[in-house]
């Protein structure tokens, strides 16, 4: 009787199924990256133990930095084919006797946060590049002679009713500014509205001994 | 990783046949490559999508409308002041009278301050988490946050606060001071400008210099 040879097999694995998989997952992940918007100003938010995610969409963000320059960005709601940022910027340039363009307004719509008085918008949108647009961010106004902030956060509110309003401060922003942002946020009737923050690193606030309860 | 392709030893005499090639491709950079964009954008696309505080601040009031009365013994006076400090007092101010007492951001600081005074709800807020988590308490996920509301209209005993914030405070503090609110649950609060009699009691406590206001 012959020895019952095992045949030995070549160690080959199909790895087409995983390689599909690994693909699917790639443009799973491609598709719903979003990536950061150009910021007019870099901001460094303040800590807090709140742990309710930012809204989605239809929301208005006014950006205090540490110069306490104030900026706005709305978006285009949960669906750009409203053209919401367009309609607001045509909006103001009425307000303000400015004409734009079709082709300014489409501009705008692709950019995010931005501040500036609104006699240099046209400068702005026809700026070359990143740079020069950067260069212009001088603030917007919000003096009551001139109080420009209110005046984006109204027509915002006029093109899109759901619109939801979030302060997003530098944490070294100073009292008087915010207080001036607060008081345009309530001249307006948003009297509901957020202050963007960061996670603090442990979650679960200390309590002094005698109030934790067991 | 792939495959060992294992070359046929040819014996004997046999005729050389052309070697022929498998229709194999060598797919183990491309599978590397997928992997680590995979790697790239899970780790990149990551859900830490920043925090909000909500915030309800209180109609303007119209100019013929008074402020409601509140009851001045629940009222509790916080004036945030520079360098991350916090002053206190209850009460309506009256200048030589009041004291102000210093706290700070700490949990010994202001956060007892709060919850010495809002204890009851404090309690009854925890314990109701807590009977949740332990499962002595079913409550539908959605009917959580209406529970806590009804507790939060129900409060009677615990403090009114004033939030004032004298010039020379940073957002952070501001942001710092609604945060206590939320941890301490107080039921409610509001930000409301200071007075100019509170402004002197600052001053004379923080030694008579006048309030730095920051020029830029």
């Amino acid at each position: 009787m012959g020895k019952i040879k095992i045949a030995v097999k070549s160690p080959r694995i199909d790895m087409t199924p995983m390689v599909d998989l690994f693909f699917l997952l790639l443009v799973f992940f491609i598709l719903t990256a979003t990536f950061r918007p150009e910021e007019a100003a870099p901001i460094k938010t303040p800590t807090s133990t709140s742990q309710k995610p930012i809204p989605d969409a239809n929301l208005g963000t006014i950006l205090i930095s540490k110069g306490d320059k104030i900026f706005f960005n709305v978006d285009n709601g949960t669906d750009s084919s409203q053209h919401i940022r367009a309609k607001v910027l045509s909006a103001i340039g009425s307000n303000y006797k400015i004409k734009f363009t079709p082709k300014e307004l489409k501009k705008f719509e692709g950019l995010a946060s931005f501040g500036l008085p609104a006699a240099n918008m046209k400068a702005y949108l026809n700026a070359p590049d990143q740079k020069a647009r950067e260069a212009m961010q001088v603030g917007i106004p919000i003096d009551s002679i001139d109080n420009q902030l209110l005046m984006w956060v109204r027509f915002a509110r006029t093109y899109n009713t759901e619109l939801a309003f979030a302060v997003k401060g530098d944490g070294e922003a100073t009292f008087p500014v915010v207080k001036k942002v607060l008081a345009v946020l309530q001249d307006s009737g948003v009297s509901k509205f957020n202050l963007t923050t960061d996670l603090k690193a442990g979650i679960a606030a200390e309590l002094p001994a005698e109030f934790i309860i067991k | 990783m792939a495959e060992i392709v294992q070359e046929e030893s040819h014996k004997g005499k046999g005729k050389r046949k052309a070697k022929k090639h498998g229709t194999h491709i060598d797919m183990t950079p491309m599978v590397d490559l997928a992997c680590l964009l995979l790697t790239f954008f899970m780790l990149t696309t990551a859900f830490n999508k920043p925090k909000v505080m909500e915030v309800i601040m209180p109609d303007k009031p119209k100019d013929n409308e008074k402020p409601p009365e509140l009851d001045k013994d629940r009222a509790l006076n916080i004036i945030l002041v520079e360098n991350d400090k916090v002053l206190w007092y209850v009460g309506i101010a009256e200048p030589g009278k009041t004291i102000l007492k210093e706290a700070n951001y700490t949990k010994e600081g202001i956060r007892r301050v709060l919850l010495e005074r809002n204890k009851q709800l404090f309690t009854n807020i925890t314990k109701m988490n807590k009977d949740l988590i332990d499962g002595k308490l079913k409550l539908p996920r959605d009917s959580v946050e209406g529970r806590i509301k009804r507790f939060y209209k129900a409060d009677k005993t615990g403090p009114i606060v004033l939030i004032k914030a004298a010039d020379g405070v940073k957002y952070r503090n501001i942001v710092d001071i609604i945060d206590e609110m939320a941890i301490t649950n107080i039921a409610r609060y509001s930000l409301v400008d200071i007075n100019p009699v509170e402004k002197m009691m600052v001053q004379t406590q923080l030694g008579s210099k006048p309030p730095v206001t920051a020029i830029k």
